[in-house]
């Protein structure tokens, strides 16, 4: 059994995957290939990492309007995250997850935690997400 | 905090107005519990960034409001789409992307908004007035209302802006309330004369690195020694909106909330004060290049869309020039401002030096660029900034002249003697 983090669930769910983490905002929109989950922000840390299936954890979404559309398509074409970790309420990213669940059925989990919590968090961690807001995180082998 | 419903809210959530209002109001009671509102407010005017196609899922999301009987009900401007719809054949834009955008198109249309297709919705009839509650999407349209005309909109997202014009209502909360509009980060331009001011390049580039700074927060700029154009004003929020999520700017003596800096602060203190020298502007401006050579293959001015105003100062710089024949020269804008260049003749001279137009989008918003355009040049920092990673391109930014000189030659050439130390 891991740690256990407790977040505040914006959009509750369950999913676990591999943790992809940074601390940078990023923009869906030019940022986020959404037939392949590929990060493609070149200036962006996880620049080329696939996040699809994973838990991407960022603090916020950067920029433009379009994210929420691109992370619909991306749902859309089972291409999105697994689960998004946040360190505030992102609107961005709480309305694609509504709107997902609206659409196809398939709401993106989305945690909000503390920024002292989502600093513990790294890449290549196991994630498993639960309803309530907790992470259970476990390290890699 | 618990969110309290109006009567008129819960009839919609319930079905009561129809299938397409349940659909929007129980998107908008997420929303705005999420976002910690209290209530719901009115607001009356949308903007819909929506329109942007990204792909079938937001096609599908259109055509299932539409085929609810969704309908605005305030005035409702509409975004840039995915396609120019009468001249995308002459680019490549593939024929399954242009059918589905179109269809994108006629889904909002079907709303019963006004197809304005443009991102400078504050340059059409239905500019928004000064105080008045409106829920527009768009982020350099966003940043404009609220810097520049003072009216109040949140950053929203896409999708949402649609929910708002169906329903009329917004939770109130973020940009709504006059409490969340106070400067937050403190700009002090320290010794930049007045002909940096007065010029074109300087609002670009002050926008670029106010966003790179403030990035969501709410920026307060001292030492504004001009009033700037409203082509100047639309450059400035709109690069602040694309390297950073700037939603609002504070230019003391200058913008209507900001008569004096306790004003524009609220009397509270900023969390950050930075000065900006000509030093930062310099670095600011070299940030928005990324191409190392001087080869140019297209130069492409009008993001936000290109006014009228625009047409009118480029027409005199192309007359009795062409460009050169390795250099596309693409202008994007509204039907609108075209329309209206056309009557006062920019637009023949524009053609005459070998140019073109795109209206209802842009280079960023449908695949229209040949894969042989790998540098681009603009005097649009929002161009500058998302080219690179959008379009796989490389970008050198310039002003105006800069652009039209090197589209004649065909190799960049800027003029830099205002900014060189």
């Amino acid at each position: 059994m891991g740690r256990v983090i407790q977040g505040t669930p914006i959009v509750p769910g369950t999913a676990s995957g591999a943790a992809l983490v940074s601390d940078e905002p990023l923009s869906f929109w030019g940022g986020y290939d959404q037939t392949t989950g590929e990060i493609i922000d070149r200036r962006h840390p996880l620049s080329g990492q696939i996040a699809a299936g994973q838990v991407l954890a960022v603090p916020c979404a950067r920029g433009s309007s379009t994210t929420t559309s691109v992370l619909l398509e991306a749902v859309r074409a089972g291409k999105a995250p697994a689960a998004l970790v946040t360190d505030s309420v992102d609107r961005f990213f709480a309305l694609a997850s509504i709107v997902a669940e609206e659409m196809y059925g398939k709401p993106i989990p989305l945690i909000a935690l503390p920024s002292e919590d989502f600093a513990q968090l790294q890449s290549g961690q196991w994630i498993q997400v639960e309803p309530d807001g907790r992470l259970i995180v476990t390290e890699p082998v | 905090m618990t969110l309290t419903l109006s009567s008129e809210d819960r009839a919609q959530l319930a079905g009561e107005r129809g299938p397409a209002n349940r659909m929007a109001m129980s998107i908008l009671v997420r929303m705005a519990e999420i976002s910690g509102a209290q209530t719901l407010m009115d607001i009356t005017a949308a903007h819909i960034d929506s329109t942007i196609y990204t792909g079938e899922a937001t096609m599908e999301f259109a055509e299932r409001l539409a085929s609810l009987g969704a309908k605005v009900c305030v005035p409702t401007t509409l975004n840039v789409s995915g396609v120019d719809e009468h001249n995308w054949q002459k680019w490549v834009v593939p024929p399954e992307w242009a059918r589905n955008a179109r269809r994108q198109m006629v889904a909002y249309q079907s709303m019963g908004a006004v197809p304005t297709w443009t991102c400078a919705p504050y340059q059409t009839e239905l500019k928004p007035s000064f105080g008045q509650q409106i829920a527009w999407g768009e982020s350099n349209a966003i940043c404009f209302a609220n810097t520049v005309i003072g009216a109040r909109t949140e950053r929203y997202p896409d999708l949402m802006d649609v929910c708002a014009a169906i329903t009329g209502r917004v939770p109130a909360s973020g940009l709504h309330l006059t409490e969340n509009r106070a400067g937050q980060v403190l700009f002090e331009l320290v010794d930049v004369p007045r002909r940096v001011q007065q010029d074109e390049e300087f609002y670009p580039v002050l926008g670029h690195l106010l966003g790179h700074i403030a990035q969501e927060r709410i920026p307060v700029v001292t030492g504004m020694e001009v009033t700037p154009e409203e082509d100047q004003f639309k450059a400035l929020c709109a690069a602040s909106a694309s390297s950073g999520a700037v939603a609002l700017i504070h230019l003391v003596g200058v913008t209507p909330e900001a008569p004096t800096l306790e004003a524009a602060l609220q009397g509270r203190a900023p969390q950050q004060t930075v000065n900006v020298s000509m030093t930062e502007l310099r670095e600011a401006r070299r940030a928005l290049t990324t191409a190392v050579g001087e080869t140019v293959d297209m130069v492409v001015l009008g993001s936000p869309h290109f006014s009228h105003a625009e047409f009118q100062k480029l027409a005199p710089l192309l007359a009795g020039k062409h460009r050169h024949p390795n250099v596309q020269f693409l202008v994007t804008s509204s039907r609108f401002m075209s329309h209206l260049a056309e009557q006062s003749g920019s637009l023949a001279a524009l053609h005459d030096f070998g140019g073109s137009v795109t209206v209802d989008t842009c280079v960023l918003a449908t695949p229209m660029l040949p894969p042989e355009i790998n540098v681009l040049m603009t005097n649009s920092a929002k161009y500058a900034y998302y080219a690179p990673g959008l379009l796989n391109t490389q970008v050198v930014f310039g002003n105006l002249e800069d652009c039209v000189r090197s589209a004649v030659s065909g190799r960049v050439s800027r003029d830099n003697s205002l900014w060189e130390e």
